[in-house]
């Protein structure tokens, strides 16, 4: 470790207060779980604006919070570029998807594909992808903790104990949060964590901009000025300067990179409204108004982060001491950026706050991710496959919560076998597979009247096979320096990122599935009452305590 | 033609539902399309023309830089135009549908 940066036992003191004050919150409010409602959907007792802030909370990973003001630092507008992508696609969600879900649906994403399909099948499918796309993304995170680790706690990244026993920790308390709050506790988690990013981010943001008169431009010109060119890993020098405030730093470098930018911001557009722990978060909320009152909530929140961001990047380019080439050569890369910049402006403590903060990311994001893998297993595999819809609700809990367990071990193990592995690829494959294999099932099943099993099999299997055969097949994994295994070379796709070709594959599939399979048993009926039911709300899964709705009666005409 | 039709079947053809369908199809579907457009066309000029991005506007700051902060603006924007239109021009006639549904 080349440099020392603040003090690990005030970042871990500040951490554990957050542990202590969520694991009380989360003690308290799961004091009355006690269904299978309780347990994945939180009871559907949240607000709008309170489960705005948790899908915030969720959203703002830690390569969204880390990532993008780091990108934005060494690659200038970029990194931007980047998050207006993450922004944007708020917008899928909440025109096309948020609300005919939340009226559809029970519990898990399985639930409104399977709808008006034959269950078994389309239930297996949603579900595989489901595991696939969380699976990854939780991979990802628990990667990222080893280089947050090494950069805050100063245990080195060849310390494989030090780092493991804080993975393993990590992995500990996210089970307890999912065990013992379930889906409620785990949304206070993710509140307070929303809540404590927004503060520090903005108490930062205040800071750099009073530093600079409140004038953004002077800011950018200090940035500039103070960055005339890096050398990079390899040697070679890059010029920065003015470059910093244009496109291209990162992705104009050639026209295979160009055509890469456009197959990752599809991916991020599209792939937002498919990923089902977001999805799963409008299942908390009583009706269809509240999910979308969330989504408003949740796109000014992250908006608003956004625009911190990019504060945030220029001002650690502009202020850190070395700038850009200091911070792309920390530990932890790019990614040490805002706490870089944290330390430069308030010390130790504000970087304590920060680092704290970075935890409490990781350990949201993990535990909004276990629940939801745990939920699609124990509802759809267990519930409607294995039982065939004959399981008890406790044992459907009870499966829940093994597999929240096995999930989690997982995770840990995952975490630390993949430590300093680069596996940022894992989150564009998440993204990319779920705007592939989900997307499109979605925006067909709630749309589409003559959509049908056939149709949603071949979008799901094909978006799924297809970004994964092709990230398998790309630089990401093999035949460049910087892949997952650099001594091998089966890169025949020449893009990272295969949303460009498997998203569009797989409305096609969708497309041409529908057209070639049979039409449903009582397609017709099935269809008006879904349609009827995602517009309406008629029918929809009440909050819990209020009295359920008798099934509708047949009528003669 | 058939001589039995589930409740859904019937609300489903009813004009007061195709109302509402169309309602709602008539404002999410070209929105979607223009916004989706206006995101697309910006990657594409910033990754194929970024000296149009570098022009700039206000010292330091580019056009780069303020449509991008457009882009921001406009998801705000369409977020407050949808969640008025959907309060007046959808949620009345739902809440009337689903009413009188469960009220059967």
């Amino acid at each position: 470790m080349s440099e020392k940066l603040g003090s690990p036992i005030l970042n871990i003191s500040v951490f554990a207060a957050f542990v202590l004050v969520t694991l009380v919150v989360v003690f308290r409010v799961s004091r009355n779980n006690r269904t299978a409602s309780d347990y994945y959907a939180a009871g559907r007792s949240f607000t709008g604006p309170q489960n705005g802030v948790a899908i915030a909370g969720d959203y703002l990973s830690a390569a969204s919070f880390l990532g993008i003001a780091g990108a934005i630092a060494v690659n200038g507008y970029d990194g931007f570029l980047y998050s207006i992508g993450f922004l944007v696609a708020w917008l899928v969600a909440l025109l096309l998807v948020a609300e005919l879900m939340r009226n559809t649906g029970k519990f898990t994403m399985g639930d409104v594909l399977s709808f008006r399909m034959r269950q078994r099948p389309v239930r297996a499918a949603a579900a595989t992808s489901t595991l696939v796309v969380s699976l990854f993304y939780l991979l990802a995170q628990m990667a990222g903790a080893g280089a947050l680790i090494a950069l805050l706690l100063q245990i080195p990244n060849s310390n494989t104990v030090g780092q493991g026993v804080v993975i393993a920790v990590v992995g500990a308390l996210m089970i307890t949060y999912v065990l013992v709050g379930g889906m409620k506790g785990t949304t206070w988690v993710q509140i307070i964590k929303a809540g404590l990013l927004l503060v520090g981010a903005a108490t930062m943001v205040t800071w750099v901009l009073g530093r600079h008169a409140f004038d953004f431009s002077e800011l950018l010109g200090e940035a500039v000025e103070k960055n005339p060119s890096m050398t990079t890993a390899t040697g070679a020098v890059k010029e920065l300067g003015e470059k910093l405030l244009i496109p291209g730093l990162q992705y104009g470098a050639s026209d295979l990179a160009k055509i890469d930018f456009l197959s990752l911001a599809l991916a991020l557009v599209l792939g937002t409204a498919g990923l089902p722990h977001i999805l799963m978060r409008f299942y908390t909320v009583p009706n269809a108004q509240e999910a979308r009152r969330s989504v408003v909530w949740a796109i000014w929140l992250i908006g608003i982060f956004y625009l911190f961001s990019l504060v945030l990047g220029y001002g650690a380019a502009a202020l850190v001491p070395g700038g850009a080439q200091r911070i792309a050569t920390a530990p932890g890369g790019s990614n040490s950026a805002a706490p870089l910049l944290a330390y430069q402006l308030g010390g130790e403590f504000l970087l304590g706050v920060i680092s704290a903060v970075a935890f409490a990311t990781i350990l949201a994001v993990v535990a909004g991710l276990t629940i939801t893998a745990s939920a699609s297993f124990a509802h759809d595999v267990y519930a409607n496959l294995i039982k065939r819809g004959a399981a008890s609700p406790d044992a459907e809990v009870r499966v829940a919560r093994r597999t929240a367990v096995l999930v989690g071990v997982v995770a840990v193990a995952a975490g630390i076998l993949a430590r300093n592995q680069n596996v940022a690829f894992l989150v564009a494959l998440a993204f990319a597979v779920a705007a592939s294999a989900n997307l499109p099932t979605i925006l067909y099943s709630l749309f589409w009247k003559r959509f049908n099993t056939m149709g949603a099999l071949c979008s799901i299997y094909g978006g799924l096979g297809i970004s994964v055969v092709l990230i398998v097949l790309s630089p990401a994994v093999s035949g460049s320096p910087t892949a997952m295994v650099p001594s091998l070379d089966f890169a025949v796709f020449p893009l990272a990122n295969p949303g460009l070709v498997s998203i569009p594959a797989s409305f096609l599939l969708g497309a041409i599935g529908t057209l070639l399979g049979r039409k449903d048993e009582a397609a017709d009926a099935r269809h008006a009452e879904m349609e009827v039911r995602a517009l309406t709300g008629a029918g929809s899964e009440k909050a819990t305590g209020l009295k359920k709705p008798t099934p509708m009666p047949k009528i003669q005409v | 033609m058939r001589d039995e039709q589930t409740l859904h079947e019937w609300v489903q053809a009813s004009p007061e539902f195709a109302e509402l369908r169309s309602r709602l199809r008539r404002f999410v579907f070209p929105m979607s399309a223009a916004f989706m457009l206006w995101y697309l066309g910006y990657v594409l000029v910033a990754s194929y023309a970024p000296r149009v991005m570098a022009i700039p506007v206000l010292g330091y700051i580019n056009v780069g830089i303020v449509v991008g902060l457009l882009q921001f603006v406009s998801t705000f924007v369409i977020t407050g135009v949808y969640v008025r239109y959907a309060g007046a021009r959808l949620d009345p006639v739902a809440d009337s549908i689903r009413t009188r549904m469960e009220g059967h």
